[in-house]
């Protein structure tokens, strides 16, 4: 059985009728990123985001990038590890193996990797057909591990619940992305985001520090400040049939784009191959529409926990307790009435 | 990670500013570039693996909001409850009640909008506010409360300022409709200020900030007790002990609710959501604001028919209500910044589903 099958499209009920477009994603495989940065560059660059911060070294092994934010939609991050490390990631992998996790299709019905290019078959078809030693070239004393990270697309997302104004919507290809004219900066989607993607913009210049010493800051520097900003999965490039700059820059396709049914068995296809070839910390984050957002739009393959790479371990969009949590307050309020009617009740003059 | 066995004797760096190293305890196992390699001090930390973390990272994201959220919290609250006295007075015929409570619920509305308004990253843009009505969203049901409320209040506060000054305000013919509307008006703003005090509850719990979020069954009591306290308080403060009655009473409910929904709240919270509650700046004002509140409640009991001891019971118990919506808020704010509150109560609830057997539902798959 396939498992893509239980998946909400998040565009369903958005009346976008003719319009609709299967949802597209990202499938992220960070065990072939190199962490050249490439995709936050791509990604500034393309959308105009002012930098953030004054080029501080963060002392977090190569990245000095520090977090996604208003300013940042792509964020690579990099975690040095030793071997009781990989041996514990190995291990935990293994648990999530045991513990009969989901959707373990047919090996065989897994397609040769839409669009992913596997080093592999690359390798023996210059080597003329030879066969190679396919072991990854990983030493089992240290290891670096490097993610692009990016929004998540929630299939529920919280952002979008929480929006007040309406600034942020579902897109026909089920992404989400905020509308900067109708943002009104109240900051609630920045709470609301399991993830901690996206956030207001409330600093941050397009010009390097260097460049304007002395110089005033001119409104125009700094497009749509005071606004809730986060990646778009690039709608504008989308909507003509582009790829996001971030994918199209990837150098190792680390970064995929497309269908998000295709991202997904491809996801699925490859952490099946890793955990084949002995890599058992190799898990998939955001596969599964079951999940606490319903599953995501942009799939991850990681090599360790999540937390290790800063994602939350078990995300819950508050949204689905939300008929839980307005049956309290109104309980509560029903209970105020009856307190000041008693109070009025009870005190004589 | 570049550590080795021979760390341990390098000798220590001394001027290594020790907070920082502490911030980034969890880290899951590496060392600064830059130097500072203090060998002994990371072996400490790769033998506590409680949870790792990317370097001390927070994960979840704390909204832009200021103080003038927690002020926008409390004058809700205030706003609300006063309503509610003023439309109990004006039903039992208590005129000097009855002014005050609606005189306060319009200031502290004006005031809370002003503080809501002020804190957008676009203010000019507020009415957008009301471009749709989105059930999901608690800030824009809020918003569309606040709305009502403040037509309600607006106008009854209005005919009462008009009597005040003897009929001085110029409004002409209006003056007839503004009379004729008061009573509705009190009435309609009365409605609506009970769901005014309970759903800010909903708009901090209805989030991914971990205190707020486990506070999600419990925080719509503690913000209708501390609104009744408020505005019961605020009664004392403003009329006349003989027409204070039910400001004494709604205060001291307002008490119990408020002390009790807390401490339920906080026993049924994970211990990571719970600390930022009582620890630091909002775990003191937290526990002031207990104190005071228990304090204006006894003082109400007791002295609430002096007018001094009244009017002192009256501002520990509006101050205590102040305290609680601040410390509240910046708990929350508190607990997205560092990972641990965010990622220890998620791997807790993971492990207790797998332990009882529910492995469906994991946002890790393989396959
Ligand atoms: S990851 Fe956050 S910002 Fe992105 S869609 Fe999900 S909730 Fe919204
Ligand atoms: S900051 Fe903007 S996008 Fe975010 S919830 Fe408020 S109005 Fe919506
Ligand atoms: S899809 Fe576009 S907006 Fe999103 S991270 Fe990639 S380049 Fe940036």
């Amino acid at each position: 059985m396939s498992r893509t099958a239980a998946w909400e499209d998040p565009s369903a009920e958005l009346h976008w009728e003719d319009q609709a477009q299967p949802r597209k994603g990202f499938f992220t495989d960070t065990s072939i990123c190199i962490g050249c940065k490439a995709c936050e560059v791509a990604c500034k660059e393309w959308n105009r985001n002012p930098t953030d911060g004054s080029f501080e070294l963060l002392e977090s092994s190569y990245d000095n990038t520090g977090a996604l934010g208003a300013n940042t939609w792509r964020h690579v991050a990099f975690v040095e590890q030793d071997r009781d490390r990989i041996t514990a990631a190995r291990e935990s992998g293994r648990q999530l193996v045991s513990l009969g996790m989901p959707g373990v299709g047919p090996p065989e019905s897994a397609p040769s990797a839409g669009g992913a290019a596997e080093p592999p078959d690359l390798l023996a078809a210059l080597e003329g057909g030879e066969q190679m030693d396919l072991t990854p070239p990983d030493t089992d004393e240290f290891r670096w591990l490097m993610s692009s990270d990016v929004c998540k697309h929630c299939t529920h997302a919280g952002c979008l619940d929480v929006c007040p104004t309406g600034a942020l919507f579902r897109t026909e290809f089920g992404t989400v992305v905020v509308q900067a004219d109708v943002c009104n900066g109240c900051g609630t989607c920045v709470a609301g985001c399991p993830f901690g993607v996206i956030e207001r913009r409330d600093d941050g210049t397009v010009h390097p520090k260097a460049e304007r010493e002395g110089a005033q800051r001119v409104e125009q520097d700094i497009p749509h400040q005071g606004t809730a900003n986060k990646c778009t999965l690039c709608y504008d490039r989308m909507v003509v049939g582009e790829t996001p700059a971030c994918a199209k820059t990837c150098p190792t396709t680390s970064i995929k784009y497309g269908d998000h049914e295709d991202m997904v068995e491809t996801a699925e296809a490859r952490v099946r191959e890793l955990h084949d070839r002995g890599m058992t910390e190799a898990r998939l984050y955001g596969a599964n529409p079951d999940d606490g957002v319903g599953g995501i739009g942009s799939v991850f393959l990681l090599l360790d926990e999540p937390e290790v790479y800063g994602l939350p371990p078990d995300p819950r969009v508050a949204t689905k307790d939300l008929p839980q949590m307005y049956a309290a307050a109104g309980l509560a309020a029903a209970g105020m009435l009856a307190g000041v009617a008693a109070a009025f009740l009870g005190s004589r003059r | 990670m570049t550590t080795s066995e021979f760390d341990s004797y390098r000798p220590e760096e001394s001027g290594r500013a020790f907070g920082r190293r502490r911030d980034r305890r969890r880290r899951g196992g590496r060392r600064g570039r830059g130097g500072g390699a203090d060998g002994s001090r990371e072996m400490t930390m790769v033998e506590d693996p409680q949870f790792s973390s990317y370097y001390g990272r927070q994960v979840v994201k704390a909204p832009p909001w200021g103080h003038e959220i927690g002020a926008y919290l409390f004058l809700g609250g205030l706003a609300g409850g006063s309503a509610l006295l003023a439309a109990g007075a004006q039903l039992t015929g208590r005129t000097r009640l009855r002014r005050s409570a609606r005189l306060t619920a319009a200031t502290a509305l004006a005031g809370g909008t002003v503080a809501l308004i002020a804190d957008l990253g676009r203010p000019e843009r507020f009415l957008y506010m009301l471009r749709t009505v989105k059930v999901t969203s608690p800030m824009s049901l809020g918003t569309w409360i606040l709305s009502g409320f403040g037509a309600g209040a607006g106008v009854a506060a209005a005919a009462e300022a008009d009597r005040v000054t003897g009929g001085r305000l110029p409004l002409g013919p209006l003056r007839r409709l503004l009379h004729a509307a008061e009573g509705p008006a009190g009435l309609g703003a009365a409605v609506l200020g009970a769901p005014l005090a309970s759903y800010t509850g909903v708009l901090l719990s209805n989030t991914a900030i971990p205190t707020w979020y486990a506070s999600r069954h419990h925080l719509p009591y503690v913000f209708v007790g501390s609104a009744g306290l408020a505005s019961g308080g605020a009664a004392m403060i403003t009329s006349p002990v003989r027409e204070a009655g039910p400001g004494r009473v709604l205060a001291c409910l307002g008490v119990v609710v408020d002390v009790v929904a807390m401490e339920r709240m906080k026993a049924s919270m994970h211990p990571m959501e719970l600390e930022p509650l009582e620890e630091g700046a909002p775990g003191t004002m937290v526990k002031w604001a207990e104190r005071l509140a228990i304090a204006g409640g006894v003082g109400t009991v007791l002295g609430g028919r002096w007018r001094p001891t009244a009017v002192l019971s009256g501002l520990a118990l509006v101050t205590a209500s102040a305290l609680t919506r601040f410390g509240v808020l910046d708990a929350g704010l508190d607990s997205a910044k560092d990972p641990k509150h965010t990622i220890e109560p998620q791997k807790a609830r993971l492990a207790a589903r797998r332990a009882a057997g529910i492995t469906g539902d994991s946002i890790t798959t393989v396959g």
